[in-house]
């Protein structure tokens, strides 16, 4: 038995299919906004979250209802994750009224409080300390609800990181800070970037625990989430979760791919966490494959529908252009 | 009516705010027991506890940025910034985040805000503690921006800052924190977006900001003995400008003098003089001028007075004005 196997053994196959339909559900999103964006539709960039979908749904699945969620620009996945509406955050993507943000905020912002996402934000690391805030709020107010701020290996090189590792543990702030190693910058590989080989290791410092895992495998990440976020939801304080992953070819989709070597594409096919978790699903859970086939094919589904649905809607008018700047 | 300290009356609005409004936390450096670099805070965190007078570490971009967590999440956080001088460490929070997380988010957030810091002028504190930055924030859109020149009008601000929904860089000025003037003892609140005629005149309008409110006014006595009528008016917030009041001043007088201790260069004077001169360009009979902090890095000691206006200056380029047009 593999270890992943190991760790599987003790997931519902419930569960299982969940996180394999989550995952499948945000590759085929990540998939069309690609296309869409390479036909002009999207408006300005788009960040790809393809072969980090473990990280999003196994974190976000550790949270319950009542749990809120920051994440970053490149954060598709985890508004979809957290149940985000697909035609909503579409639309969003190319900036039509009926985009979660009434289309004002583009690929880069996607926020729906009703399902505690309170957005994703441009500007790396600087949601690091207002997810914090969030958490402190939360805190004063003695409700048990657990804030969980995902971010990528750049906001761990931002003094912005560093205060706030500082104030969490200080204050012991029910946080759960994930950060989504994928390797690079737009171009700086993290052993340019980074003084040392593992990020989880910035916590120790601060006297908080810090823990970095395979981010391609989504038991260990939903595990050790779940167990962070129970520590944090028992007064324990925060906890920074390194989640090792890879980045689908670029950036951006307004960036050179340069580094995309036949080497690094290797080594995204290996640990691509969709296949790996099929393997799970199929050899260590007697999952048939057609079940699977057949989440694949709703994916694609739900996928072109909520292409359709904000390619139909109108463009955000200047009806709108200058509300919401003031409450 | 009773007179109390500029520091008191901001105190007061805060306070009574704090026992209204059970969500309202303060956080910053040095604000706990100390009571706030300059004292502002005196007694809050004996009354209000540890949890909402929260005293922090020396990060301010940090604590910015909890700030607006705290009021994404519905709560209402008042920051201190020691010096306006140290705003630059929390730009980010305010020009990339507080003040456009509305509109990026479709007005799905709010975010009640309050950035309390002291600009600083003439204390022999050198290039890093005596500037008056509030064109960088004026330029942002999405913030209030109150700029107070009197115990009365700091804690009527405060109070309607206190009392919405939006971020407000709020600036205070060091050397006023001293001061005293009239404050009602009952409840009351300012708007925003209404400047203060100061003084009427007929010769000339004077726009004075902050510190330079009380030297415009001294400048006026003395002119007023050699027969110059100046009218002063205290826009008491830049964002959002009176500019009609200014305009309609102009028009009365038709000459335009501007005044404030920040750089003059893209200083907020350069954006009122040129409002002043689109709703009133037929109406003026000589330039716009202004009477600013000069633009290059302030110096410590005596040599600090080159740099900041007064009211000599000020004398002086009025009667200048008064020769033109």
């Amino acid at each position: 038995m593999t270890e992943q196997a190991q760790s599987a053994a003790t997931v519902s196959s419930d569960q299982a299919l969940a996180w394999f339909r989550q995952m499948v559900h945000i590759r085929k999103f990540e998939e069309k906004v690609v296309e869409l964006s390479g036909r002009g539709l999207v408006s300005g960039s788009t960040h790809p979250c393809i072969a980090q979908e473990a990280v999003s749904v196994g974190c976000i699945s550790a949270m319950s209802a009542e749990d809120l969620v920051l994440a970053t620009y490149r954060g598709h996945g985890a508004f979809l994750a957290r149940g985000g509406d697909p035609k909503a955050a579409m639309a969003e993507i190319l900036c039509r009224e009926t985009g979660c943000c009434k289309g004002k905020g583009g690929s880069m912002h996607l926020c729906d409080p009703d399902i505690g996402f309170l957005g994703t934000n441009a500007i790396v690391a600087a949601h690091i300390p207002i997810a914090s805030g969030v958490a402190l709020a939360n805190q004063l107010k003695k409700t048990d609800r657990v804030t969980l701020c995902l971010f990528g290996d750049g906001a761990s090189c931002e003094g912005a990181f560093y205060e706030t590792l500082n104030m969490v543990a200080l204050w012991k702030i029910p946080v759960v800070l994930v950060c989504e190693n994928n390797g690079y910058a737009i171009s700086v590989p993290t052993k340019k970037s980074l003084s040392v080989p593992e990020i989880a290791t910035r916590a120790r410092g601060f006297d908080m625990p810090g823990i970095s895992i395979d981010g391609n495998d989504i038991v260990e990440v939903y595990e050790t989430t779940r167990q962070a976020v129970e520590r944090a939801r028992e007064g324990g304080g925060p906890t920074l979760i390194e989640c090792r992953t890879v980045r689908w070819e670029r950036h951006s989709a307004l960036s050179a791919g340069f580094y995309e070597s036949r080497e690094e594409r290797k080594r995204w096919q290996v640990v691509d966490p969709i296949p790996r978790f099929r393997t799970t699903l199929t050899e260590e859970m007697s999952i048939s494959a057609s079940v699977l086939e057949e989440i694949e094919q709703e994916a694609g589904e739900a996928a072109d529908e909520a292409a359709e649905f904000a390619i139909r809607s109108p463009f955000t008018g200047t009806a709108q252009l200058e509300q919401d700047i003031f409450a | 009516m009773r007179e109390i300290t500029y520091s008191q009356a901001i105190n007061e609005a805060i306070r009574e705010e704090m026992r209204r409004d059970s969500d309202i936390v303060l956080l910053g450096q040095d604000i706990g027991v100390y009571g706030g670099t300059f004292g502002v805070y005196r007694g809050l965190c004996e009354e209000f506890g540890e949890d909402r007078v929260r005293d922090g570490p020396l990060s301010e971009a940090a604590t910015a940025g909890f700030g607006i967590g705290l009021a994404v999440a519905g709560m209402r956080a008042i920051v201190e910034i020691e010096f306006m001088d140290f705003s630059p460490l929390i730009l980010d929070a305010v020009a990339n985040q507080a003040s456009k997380m509305r509109y990026f988010f479709g007005g799905k957030v709010k975010v009640p805000l309050v950035l309390r810091m002291p600009s600083a002028s003439k204390l022999g504190l050198g290039a890093q503690h005596s500037q008056s930055l509030e064109s960088w924030f004026m330029h942002t859109p999405g913030l209030l921006i109150a700029m107070p020149a009197t115990p009365y009008d700091a804690k009527g601000l405060l109070k309607t800052a206190l009392r919405q929904d939006n971020p407000v860089i709020f600036i205070e000025h060091v050397r006023l924190y001293a001061t005293k003037g009239e404050v009602p003892e009952e409840e009351y609140s300012l708007p925003f977006g209404s400047a203060r005629i100061v003084r009427e005149g007929s010769d000339i309008t004077v726009v004075a900001i902050a510190m330079m409110v009380q030297e415009a006014i001294e400048a006026a006595d003395e002119l007023e003995k050699e027969g110059i009528s100046v009218e002063i008016i205290d826009p008491r917030t830049l964002a959002p400008l009176d500019g009609e009041t200014i305009v309609e001043s102009v028009k009365k007088t038709g000459r335009l003098l501007v005044t404030h201790e920040a750089y003059r260069t893209a200083g907020v004077g350069a954006e009122i003089g040129q409002v002043a001169q689109e709703g009133a360009f037929d109406y003026l009979v000589a330039p716009i001028r202004r009477v600013a902090g000069k633009h290059q890095p302030i110096p410590s000691g005596p040599l600090q007075d080159e740099v900041f206006p007064d009211r000599d200056k000020l004398a002086v380029a009025i009667r200048d004005l008064m020769e033109e047009g």
